[in-house]
């Protein structure tokens, strides 16, 4: 019972900082502080939010973000998750790519839209690159670390019993590492869409980061929020989605 | 039931095993010469670190030696040894029917011929109901007994055995060790089991080999003199057990002296 209470206690904190931040913001805007032209109220965010979700707009931007961020995260983990079970498995294949990942990482991925510009043009396959660039680290190097130390008895066994390199990349390493997969993939989830949406802001006509400097051009605030606070519900919704496929991929982790 | 067939016969001679650490050169194990008959039942005691796991890695394929040659008769076996690990092993992102057919997957049986033995395993083993469970849902004893299945279901020449069932409570050790020696006389397979527990060994083996510390070598080997089927509680009160026991921990004992006085050097 205390235990209950104390959960329930804890969700509604959960929920007091936000919607009192909110309320504040409503309160100062609605007493005289701030003009309400440069820094809308809640309330007038919620209105231009719910007629841009009538007359179809948002809906186009968000579907224009969120299809290059599933075809560039797709594009970018499945050869990182690949490439870091091998990194992993063979020596050499870690020399090779060690140095490679070393430097390439720290390099903020936005440096490299005019480069993929250049080479794929103004439409969405520049876009879904530089994705699929920002994914594939995060998730290469905690692939590498998670089957790196997978459990020197796994490997034993799979020996002992005969396992082809096959067996034991699919079988053992793959799912050994499973657990840092998926924290990869959490940390490449959100990079995409801060990547995606610093890239939407030029060379595009659509997407959500499109929208937000479109607005600010315009001095549209209002519109400008809508965009911010669509991200950060498309961060939610996938993060939670995330989470669940998680529990549903790997059922072994004690609860 | 009758054996039609017995394990693996094992040939060592001149076993050697040094590893290089930090402070140079290491001799794990030095001399070993044993035989192992086809069928039988041997087990090693020996104090910590007298390399009694280093043996049974070389003889698993997991290490190599560094001199002297190991000889495996194992005629009419697909599978020359599986070994069962000291904590099982197992596993954890695989159910335990999945476990137990791990050495069937990687050599590739049939898919129907691979759900019959597994079936059998488990039946042997009375995990049948555990099937769809993970590792993290059983207890020790289940986990144990999982990777035994495991290792019986590729029907081995020999199976290595690490102090299976160290980790175990008093009962579930004793239930266990009678329940693989039923196994091992329907199989005829040749067990080689490395144990710290003079009782154990006493338990189960047809012989023991005591071995020195570091470096390991065998001090000597004794013919367990008592008759089977072994009841190990009843075997346990019978003074021949004790003044058998008292004589292997009296060799044992100076071992274990010896190698403190070598540390405190």
């Amino acid at each position: 019972m205390n235990v209950r209470s104390s959960k329930s206690v804890e969700r509604l904190l959960y929920l007091i900082s936000p919607i009192g931040l909110l309320a504040v913001w409503q309160l100062l805007l609605m007493a005289g502080f701030g003009d309400r032209r440069f820094i809308p109220a809640p309330s007038d965010i919620a209105v231009r939010f719910v007629q841009m979700i009538g007359n179809g707009e948002l809906a186009m931007h968000t579907a224009a973000t969120l299809r290059r961020v599933v075809a560039g995260f797709v594009l970018g983990a499945t050869p990182a998750v690949a490439i870091g079970l091998l990194m992993a498995m063979f020596r050499p294949v870690r020399y090779f790519f060690d140095p490679l990942i070393a430097v390439m990482f720290p390099i903020p991925k936005v440096a490299l839209m005019p480069l993929l510009l250049l080479a794929l043009g103004f439409g969405d396959a520049s876009k879904i690159a530089l994705v699929a660039i920002a994914v594939f680290f995060p998730v290469i190097v905690n692939t590498y670390v998670g089957a790196a130390n997978v459990d020197k008895i796994y490997w034993d066994v799979a020996k002992n019993y005969g396992a082809s390199q096959f067996v034991m990349f699919t079988r053992v390493l793959f799912f050994g590492a499973l657990p840092m997969i998926f924290a990869g993939l959490r940390i490449a989830i959100a990079v995409s869409f801060i990547v995606l949406v610093a890239a939407e802001f030029v060379a595009t006509k659509s997407g959500i980061g499109y929208l937000i400097w479109n607005s600010w051009e315009l001095l549209q605030v209002d519109v400008m929020f809508v965009g911010i606070v669509t991200i950060g519900i498309l961060g939610l919704i996938t993060s939670v989605l995330f989470q669940e496929i998680e529990r549903k991929a790997i059922p072994w982790r004690a609860e | 039931m009758a054996v039609l067939r017995r394990g693996a016969a094992i040939e060592i001679a001149g076993l050697r095993k040094e590893y290089l650490s930090s402070t140079g050169s290491v001799v794990a194990l030095t001399d070993i010469d044993l035989r192992v008959s086809s069928g039988e039942f041997l087990c090693i005691v020996g104090p910590s670190g007298c390399g009694k796991s280093t043996l049974l890695r070389i003889l698993a394929g997991l290490d190599r030696q560094t001199g002297g040659s190991i000889k495996v008769e194992a005629e009419g076996w697909a599978v020359e040894n599986a070994m069962v690990f000291q904590d099982g092993g197992l596993f954890p992102w695989m159910r335990v029917e999945d476990n137990v057919a791990f050495g069937l997957t990687t050599r590739g049986v049939p898919a129907e011929e691979k759900a019959a033995r597994v079936e059998a395993a488990l039946r042997l083993v009375g995990l049948s109901k555990f099937r769809r469970h993970y590792p993290h849902q059983l207890s020790g004893g289940m986990r144990q007994r999982t990777a035994i299945a495991r290792a019986f279901v590729t029907d081995p020449a020999m199976l290595l055995m690490d102090e299976p069932f160290a980790a175990l409570d008093a009962q579930n050790r004793i239930i266990l060790q009678t329940e693989l020696v039923r196994l091992w006389e329907q199989t005829g397979k040749t067990v080689i089991y490395v144990t710290h527990s003079i009782d154990e060994a006493l338990a189960l083996g047809d012989r023991t080999v005591l071995m020195t510390a570091q470096p390991g070598r065998i001090k000597t080997i004794i013919d367990v003199p008592f008759p089977r089927p072994r009841d190990p509680i009843m075997l346990s009160v019978s003074p021949e057990f004790a003044s058998l026991k008292l004589d292997i921990w009296r060799v044992l004992e100076e071992e274990v002296m010896r190698a403190r006085a070598e540390m405190e050097k």
